[in-house]
Order: C-alpha cells, then structure tokens, then sequence
C-alpha cells in the first residue's frame, strides 16, 4: 500500500508509523528530515511545484515497490514555512524482511532528493538565500543505478 | 501557446509564477526558448543568463534543456531541486 503526501501541516510521525504498522509486517524502516538550524537559519521555507511533486513521490514509491518486497511504502513532504527542529519529510517503508525495508527507504529519500521538485529557501531573520544543490546528493541518488 | 511556470528564484527573477507565451517558429527546444526568454526584459534576462544553472521539465517530467519542445503544453523552468 502506497501513501504520498504533499503538504503544510507538521507531520504526525507516531501516526504515519501506526498506519505502515497496520500492514502487519515484521519491521518498519523510517527517515525523517529535519530542519537544521545550522548558520543561524531561523525559518526554513519550502516551495515545490504542485501536481509534479505528488506524482514523482507516488513514481518512486511504485519504483521501491517493485524492486524490494514491500508491504507498504509512505512519503509525506511537507511545504511552507517551518521552524527549526520540524520535520520537513518522512519516509517509512514496512516489510517482512529488515534489508527489504531499510534499502527501500534509503533507496526513496536518495531519490526524492534529486527526483521531486521541491525549493528550499532558508530565512536567517530577515534575510533569505535558495539553498543550492549538492553534488553529494547527485552521487547518493546515482548509486541505486548501478545495483 | 505555451504554458510556461517558473519556480524558486527564477520566479522571483522574472516577476511572476506562470504565464503564457507564444514563442517565435525558431525556437524548438527547451534551450532555445531559454536563450529567447534571457532577451524578453530585465528580469528575464538575469533569469536566463545560465543555462547552467537551470533545469526543465515538460509537461511535468524532467528534460534535459537540448530536447525539442515538440507538442509539449506545458514547460517549467527552475534551478536544481533541493527538497527532502
């Protein structure tokens, strides 16, 4: 089972786990951005680019579906404006088989990354700078091309 | 006609979030309505001076910039994701 969601309440990460739990699988796997207040980041802003955003999410979860044995697959990214410490997506994927769950998530938030169209736009007081992307989450998001 | 959004600081660049346009017949790919929209007014021009620094997606899947708009409705021009 897959849920994807786009939006501008907080995420409830006890609620999300209860629901991948429902599938009765034996294990859960999760990951959760958080806001960093690194550089004196006060607000973090996140814009995306509606319609796209929700079928790229469900694209990935449909895509770890068929390459591991899944039970149930979430991802909730949230936009707007945030504060320090919220969360800004959650990922959880439950199966019967721990490697199955833990790949599967490592495998989405790899790929969200570079594969949905989200903005992040952080506010220091007043001021605001677009993040830049990272070459890092390039290479996080190609490793899964080659296995 | 084309449908035409801009996202991040090339929305800001610009001026607005959306608009249509009719490009002239010369411009065929996501690259050359770039370099067309880079001599449309000031702020376009700061937007689109780096093809580099921008991304593309027709009819809301990701393009490289050299593929042809073809029958595309709707184009979107946007830095480098950054979300999750």
């Amino acid at each position: 089972m897959i849920r994807v969601s786009v939006q501008e309440a907080p995420l409830d990460i006890a609620a999300e786990h209860r629901a991948l739990a429902q599938s009765g699988v034996g294990g859960i796997a999760s990951f959760t951005g958080l806001v960093r207040g690194d550089d004196g980041v006060t607000t973090l802003e996140l814009e995306q680019y509606p319609g796209m955003t929700g079928r790229m999410l469900t694209r990935l979860a449909e895509q770890a579906a068929e390459r591991w044995s899944l039970a149930a697959a979430t991802i909730v990214h949230r936009v707007g404006p945030m504060a320090v410490g919220d969360g800004i997506v959650f990922v959880g994927t439950a199966s019967a088989h721990r490697a199955d769950a833990l790949e599967a998530c490592a495998y989405l938030i790899d790929r969200l990354k570079t594969d949905a169209p989200f903005w992040k736009r952080e506010w220091q007081g007043g001021e605001s700078r677009w993040v830049e992307a990272r070459a890092c989450d390039d290479s996080a998001a190609e490793r899964w091309d080659t296995k | 006609m084309l449908t035409i959004l801009y996202f991040a600081w090339v929305r800001e660049a610009v001026g607005k979030a959306q608009e249509e346009i009719a490009p002239p017949p010369s411009v065929t790919t996501v690259a050359e309505l770039v370099g067309w929209l880079a001599t449309q007014g000031e702020g376009y021009a700061e937007a689109f001076a780096d093809p580099g620094r921008l991304r593309a997606a027709l009819d809301q899947e990701f393009v490289s910039l050299d593929v042809p708009l073809g029958s595309a409705r709707e184009v979107a021009l946007f830095p480098p994701v950054t979300g999750g």
